[in-house]
């Protein structure tokens, strides 16, 4: 791979032995997918950030690479840790656990990355331009800023987006490149999408079938961003996809030629089927929307159902602090926290001990949340649209 | 070459894969995976013969954690490098080759590895 004289130096250890090793760790990652250079990043997403999933190896290297002085080169935001940062105590995380997160969130914060922790950066101050290479973990962001936006980015892991930050480059391989960007296989949709979780739905089937690909989606009549959100984490959870196009809606679309590629239909039988699949269990302990991170819409709209009316149940709503500040200022906090619900910030249901919490069945309306939590979370899962959600929790 | 560096050193070698993540014990060195045919031996200091990483993504911190316990091996030598246990050395700085016929090397041979040359020596 042909690097410049300054990416030489950086490699030398000319610049101290954290950049010598994710210098090194990207040429390595580039020389095994083929690249032929570096290229410089316009920001990065940082995934590994909560305790549940990196434990104590993953904290003690964060502290020791941030004592050493490491800081970032570019915008670089962070995933969701695994409890709410502010409000943990009052929400029953474990003091133990807390413990730990903090710790977490200091290491990073001391490598100058920005700690409003989402899933959804590109709702809350992270938002790349089209076709701007970027180095961004976290699946379900990853199929937004590649698909909905045309940002170019990998599927990349924690370490390699860390990297990515600490030097200001990622390798150019991949979804970098105009020639892996076409479509592989036209997924011909046939049923009527309403709910937010029938995209989640279409997006879990499809992701199951595709795998790694990437679909171009025809019949998709409309689908505001936070359908899409739902459609593009699904699809990254059950199957690997990265990126996706949908005729007439993403910015891409138009430049690709989908002639004589493979066509899978997906009528109401597929998405039917795939609402009992995911349905593992009955009567839930609580639900939890917000999986990717809630929009100030999403939150509005639960705002209007739960106006006036109380919960049996207990109900969160996942998003970022930067939207649940906008909520609070809207009084969409207070009315969903006077009808017995959370507006739970910061961290989501994956990331976050649930299972510690005396939680067993969870209901979602997210194709990601029901496809993670029976084996992260050893959740049995209610899957329907909001409006059946609530039904089965409001008094 | 994955990571840079050379060791001396007893092979300890496992035939299947090594998932770090609950498998080896970053404060101890010892393989702890349950069934696994090093299970209850230490790599400490030891060359660390395996075809592949396997399992959680976060192995690559364990490897890391090794290191820093000052119970790492002194060189991975595998056939085949995957991203987790490539993550893993750079991070931690343990030299480590891939591309090696591995079937080769018995547990107990005393092995030279140069990893800036690709190189392991029987001696």
């Amino acid at each position: 791979m042909h690097l410049t004289k300054e990416q030489e130096r950086m490699l030398s250890g000319e610049q101290g032995e954290v950049i010598e090793r994710m210098s090194r760790l990207l040429v390595r990652l580039g020389d095994i997918y083929g690249a032929d250079r570096m290229i410089p990043v316009g920001s990065v997403q940082v995934a590994g950030v909560s305790y549940k999933s990196i434990g104590d190896p993953g904290l003690g290297f964060l502290e020791d690479y941030a004592g050493k002085g490491a800081k970032v080169r570019v915008l670089t935001y962070l995933n969701p840790p695994g409890m709410d940062l502010e409000n943990w105590k009052g929400l029953g995380f474990p003091e133990d656990f807390a413990e730990k997160q903090m710790r977490i969130m200091e290491a990073f914060k001391k490598m100058g990355i920005i700690t409003t922790a989402t899933c959804t950066p590109y709702l809350a101050g992270n938002l790349p331009r089209f076709g701007e290479h970027i180095a961004w973990s976290e699946s379900s962001a990853v199929s937004f800023a590649n698909s909905v936006i045309g940002a170019r980015t990998n599927r990349e892991g924690g370490p390699s987006a860390l990297a990515a930050a600490l030097c200001g480059v990622t390798p150019n391989y991949g979804l970098h490149l105009d020639e892996n960007r076409k479509p592989n296989v036209v997924v011909k949709v046939g049923a009527d999408l309403k709910f937010n979780s029938d995209f989640g739905a279409l997006g879990y089937y499809v992701g199951k079938q595709v795998k790694k690909g990437i679909p171009y989606f025809r019949g998709i009549e409309g689908a505001n961003t936070d359908q899409l959100k739902a459609l593009g984490a699904a699809m990254a959870a059950s199957g690997a996809v990265a990126l996706y196009h949908v005729e007439n809606l993403t910015p891409e679309a138009h430049l690709m030629d989908p002639k004589g590629l493979e066509t899978i239909e997906v009528g109401e039988k597929e998405l039917k089927e795939t609402y009992g699949k995911l349905n593992t269990g009955k009567d839930p302990d609580i639900i939890i929307f917000g999986c990717p991170h809630a929009s100030l819409r999403e939150i509005a709209s639960l705002a209007g159902k739960l106006d006036g009316k109380r919960l049996k149940k207990p109900v969160w709503i996942c998003t970022s602090r930067v939207m649940r500040e906008a909520a609070n200022r809207m009084g969409f906090t207070e009315v969903i926290e006077k009808a017995g619900g959370k507006v739970v910030a910061d961290t989501c249901m994956v990331v976050s001990p649930i299972e510690r919490m005396g939680y067993k069945t969870t209901g979602v309306n997210s194709g990601k949340a029901a496809n993670y939590l029976p084996g992260f979370c050893k959740q049995e899962v209610v899957f329907g649209n909001i409006d059946d959600l609530l039904e089965r929790v409001l008094e | 070459m994955i990571s840079p560096g050379k060791a001396k050193g007893e092979a300890i070698v496992s035939r299947e894969p090594i998932g770090f993540y609950g498998g080896i014990d970053a404060k101890t060195g010892v393989v702890i995976e349950k069934g696994h045919e090093l299970e209850g031996k230490s790599v400490k200091d030891k060359i660390l013969v395996f075809p592949q990483g396997k399992g959680s993504t976060v192995g690559s911190y364990v490897i890391y954690g090794l290191k820093k316990n000052g119970v790492a091996p002194a060189a991975i030598v595998n056939k085949e490098t995957e991203t987790i246990v490539a993550t893993g050395v750079i991070l931690a700085g343990i030299p480590c080759v891939d591309g090696i016929d591995i079937d080769k090397i018995k547990t107990g041979d005393k092995l030279v590895v140069d990893a800036d040359e690709a190189t392991v020596e029987i001696g």
